[in-house]
């Protein structure tokens, strides 16, 4: 079913995400999406890559990215004339499902794009938003282009 | 009176306020004036406990306020509450 949100991304963001997640391996990398939002229609322009915050134990399936970092990523986001549009973290040898976790961690609005990194390869990436009642998440149709931000 | 400003995926649950001036000397009674203004906010910021939710963070100037006195910080006029969520997942 054609999901009535959706995200505009760059190719070149997502192989950057895709790359990152690899880098992390077999830990969860994780970062910001900077971008402008249109009511049910965003744009991701640049990303901040940031260190998951999670004691080293954890890391393998929990990813945290403190206060103090978003604090700086919000005056990165407005030094570029952007806002922080969602977070991207990846799954190590898991799906790109969020998971229970995600979900009573999660924050409304933004969206969350979720990379399976297989055995050291990213596969693929889905993205998804929180619902209202936080009951889960619906997903956002991810659509690739050239980097073209109007 | 005090300000709290608003994160801005937490502006939709208050009408797209971003900064609002709102009565309390604490920052807990500045929290419980802002989810009786705007009670959809309420279960982004309390857990069914009703407690903060632990990405919930406030920040009183440069300082985290569990670095002061949690909710019970006290507010003088003219301050702001930023509150600034921490992000987690797996």
């Amino acid at each position: 079913m054609e999901s009535f949100l959706k995200i505009n991304l760059p190719e070149d963001i997502l192989a950057q995400i895709h790359s990152h997640g690899e880098k992390s391996y077999p830990e969860e990398g994780a970062g910001l999406m900077l971008g402008k939002d249109e009511g049910k229609f965003r744009t991701v322009a640049d990303l901040l890559f940031l260190d998951n915050a999670r004691e080293d134990a954890a890391r393998h399936n929990r990813y945290l990215i403190t206060a103090a970092d978003m604090l700086a990523g919000e005056k990165e986001a407005e030094r570029l004339g952007l806002s922080i549009v969602g977070i991207f973290h990846s799954h190590p040898d898991h799906p790109n499902q969020p998971s229970e976790f995600d979900r009573e961690y999660a924050i409304p609005w933004y969206s969350y794009l979720i990379t399976s990194v297989q055995g050291g390869q990213a596969v693929d990436s889905k993205c998804w938003r929180l619902r209202d009642n936080r009951a889960g998440f619906d997903p956002e149709e991810i659509i690739l282009s050239d980097r073209n931000l109007p | 009176m005090p300000t709290l400003k608003i994160p801005a995926p937490l502006r939709p649950y208050a009408s797209g306020e971003s900064t609002i001036s709102l009565p309390g000397e604490t920052v807990a009674e500045v929290l419980e004036a802002v989810v009786e203004r705007h009670p959809e906010l309420k279960k982004h910021l309390f857990g069914d406990n009703g407690q903060l939710r632990p990405f919930v963070n406030l920040f009183l100037k440069e300082d985290n306020v569990n670095q002061l006195q949690g909710l019970e910080t006290p507010l003088a006029e003219g301050d702001t509450v930023l509150i600034i969520p921490s992000i987690a997942g797996g």
